[in-house]
Order: structure tokens, then C-alpha cells, then sequence
């Protein structure tokens, strides 16, 4: 909690507002989801029409093609998917957040990015569960170049999501791929941020 | 390969519903339970994404999604691709959808990735919506200013690495 990263004091009093309902809220406490999801329903307008202008268009068989293409794409995911979801939720009740965040916050260097990478691969859940956690890594004594790696490789590595939506969409050879090129970015981001730090730019609220 | 993978992916879930199980049963219960919710509250979203892109994908202009973005757009074809990412709006299932299609009616793959990087990094309803409110707002800012180049460099690293 206390000493200083790249000159600023470590306990930042912003990160400490908001840790902690991250760290104590169970995983079964998260906040209830929109029951109407917006997205899926523009998306599945949007489908909808394009799918009653392929039939009107292309005639039936040309109809049941596509369909027949994408159901198989994604019924043969669904395992996939299914594992993805029950791998996140056992990793929620065997990881304590809070050990998380400790162990981020009081790595430095690039060992320090390393492992806020590594965490941010291996942490399960949404938004809503993710960003608080980063908040309290600031909290724990991690500096912004942690916090920027942590985010992004939740993002561009984090299996929950490669697994649950990409998988689906694109199919194994793209998802492998599009991640084995992406290894190497929550690194970069958080060597640019720290850069930014050393040239002056302050993160902490005045 | 899909049978690999599901093979490893089920010995991963075997081990951590092991390892959950030697902590409590109630804890197995309820690391099932909240998997397989999950999984049955994202099915009707996935499915409409996932058979709704190949319908978008059809009606998609094919030639003008080719020069603008397709394998030979090069450089400005992953810009286009990263402020088209950058400016959609709405959950994982518009961005894959429209990510998806696009690969579908002819775009190039490193276009796509840089598509959905910028989606995923830099969407900026979401920057507002969700991390500005749950995070200190210049760590935001800062986290977002870092990750611009990002989708350059995914996509130059994927072509790098070429298409399997």
C-alpha cells in the first residue's frame, strides 16, 4: 500500500474508492445484466432483413446454404463455448482476487508486466468485474504501465472471450492466429505508458 | 484440430472442477451452475451473431469491401478497418458480427484483426461507458492512448506470421 511508483505515492485514493466491492463482492453477486440486450436485437434486425433479402434474391437453395454453413460453424463451437464458460467460472472460485492483485501490485520492471499480462489472460469475466480489479492494483502499489498491460491482455488474450465469442464467429485457424500476433501487445502497452509516465504525463486525478 | 482443442479445453475444465472439488462440493455446484447459466444466457446472442453474419455477409457490397478493405488495401485498408473499429458501437455481438461478415464478403484478414483489436481496445461508447466510471479517468485516458498503435502493429505482426 505504501511507497512511491515513478514518483507518485502508490496508495491512490481514487483506486481505493474503488476496489473494495471488486475484491469482497462473491462472483454470484454480480450485478444483474440488462435483461433486453440492444445489440442483439439491432443484430438481429439487421439480420433478419439481410436474410429475407438473400432468400428474396438468391431464391431457397442458395437461403439454405448460408444457414446450413453458419449452424454448422456454430453448433460444432458450442463445446468450445460451454467450456469457456465453465473454465471462467471454476477460475472465479479458485483465484482470489485480492491475491491477484497484490501479487500485480507489488511487481515492478518488466517481471511486473509480465505477470500483469499473465493475469490479465487468466482473469475470467466482464468488464464489470475487470476494471475495478485494475483499479485496485493502483491501489495495491502497481504503477500505470501494469494496469494498461493487465487491461489489454484481458482483451486481446483473456480466453473467456476467445473462446465464448470469437471462436464462434471466426473458427480456431483465425482466433490462433489473430492471438499469436497479439502476444507481444499488452508488453508494448505498458512500456508506452510507463514512457508516457517518465515524460511527465500524471495519472492520478488532481 | 477442433477435436484437439475440445479435447484439451475439456481436460482443462476436468482439472480446475478437480481442484475446485477438493475445496468444497458446494463450491463445484456452484462453479457449475454459474458456468452453464452463463453459457445458456449467451447461446441466443451468439447464435443471432453467428448465422445473422453470414446473411450480412451476402448482402454486403463484395467489390467495394474488397478495394476498401480487402487483402490488397494494405496499409490504409487497416486504417480504414481501425477507425471502423474504433466507431462501433453496441456489445461483442455487433463487433464480431460485423468483424465476421466483413472477412466473409472479401475482407483481408490483417484488416479484420485490426478491426477488432480497435473494437476491443478502443470502442469509445465503452471507454465511457464502462471503464471511465469503474476506473481513476486518466489511467483511462492514458491506457487508451497507449493502445492506439496497437492495431497496426497486430496486423502487421499477423501478416507477418501468415495466414495458416
Amino acid at each position: 500500500m505504501h511507497g512511491r511508483v515513478n514518483g507518485y505515492p502508490a496508495d491512490n485514493r481514487h483506486a481505493l474508492d474503488y476496489c473494495p466491492r471488486a475484491l469482497t463482492d462473491s462472483p454470484s453477486a454480480k450485478p444483474r445484466r440488462r435483461a433486453f440486450d440492444w445489440s442483439t436485437a439491432i443484430i438481429a434486425g439487421v439480420a433478419f432483413s439481410a436474410a429475407a433479402a438473400v432468400y428474396w434474391r438468391d431464391g431457397r437453395e442458395h437461403f439454405l446454404d448460408v444457414f446450413g454453413g453458419d449452424l454448422t460453424l456454430f453448433v460444432e463451437m458450442l463445446p468450445k463455448v460451454l467450456a469457456g464458460c465453465l473454465i471462467g467460472a471454476f477460475v472465479t472460485m479458485i483465484l482470489p482476487r485480492e491475491l491477484v492483485a497484490r501479487w500485480v501490485g507489488h511487481e515492478s520492471g518488466l517481471v511486473g508486466l509480465l505477470i500483469a499480462s499473465f493475469f490479465g489472460f487468466l482473469l475470467p469475466g466482464g468488464p464489470i468485474t475487470i476494471y475495478p480489479v485494475a483499479g485496485a492494483f493502483l491501489a495495491m502499489g502497481a504503477d500505470a504501465g501494469a494496469v494498461c498491460a493487465f487491461i489489454v491482455s484481458w482483451t486481446l488474450l483473456g480466453y473467456t472471450r476467445a473462446l465464448v465469442w470469437e471462436l464462434p464467429f471466426f473458427g480456431p485457424h483465425f482466433v490462433i492466429w489473430r492471438i499469436a500476433g497479439a502476444v507481444p501487445l499488452p508488453i508494448i502497452a505498458g512500456i508506452l505508458a510507463r514512457m508516457a509516465v517518465r515524460a511527465g504525463f500524471s495519472y492520478e486525478d488532481k | 484440430m477442433t477435436l484437439a482443442i475440445n479435447i484439451l479445453l475439456w481436460l482443462i475444465v476436468a482439472a480446475l472442477a478437480f481442484v475446485t472439488a477438493m475445496r468444497g462440493r458446494v463450491l463445484l455446484n456452484d462453479g457449475a451452475r454459474t458456468g452453464i447459466g452463463e453459457f445458456v444466457r449467451l447461446l441466443p446472442r451468439i447464435g443471432a451473431g453467428v448465422i445473422g453474419a453470414g446473411f450480412i455477409a451476402e448482402i454486403m457490397p463484395k467489390a467495394m469491401v474488397a478495394s476498401w478493405i480487402g487483402p490488397g488495401s494494405g496499409l490504409l485498408g487497416v486504417t480504414i478497418a481501425t477507425l471502423g473499429g474504433a466507431l462501433t458501437p453496441g456489445g461483442p455481438v455487433v463487433g464480431f458480427s460485423i468483424g465476421s461478415a466483413a472477412l466473409k464478403s472479401g475482407a483481408g484478414a490483417p484488416q479484420v484483426i485490426a478491426y477488432s483489436t480497435a473494437w476491443a481496445l478502443y470502442a469509445i461508447h465503452r471507454l465511457v461507458i464502462w471503464e471511465v466510471p469503474l476506473m481513476p479517468a486518466r489511467v483511462v485516458w492514458l491506457r487508451a492512448a497507449v493502445s492506439l498503435p496497437l492495431p497496426f502493429i497486430a496486423a502487421a505482426l499477423a501478416m507477418l506470421l501468415a495466414q495458416p
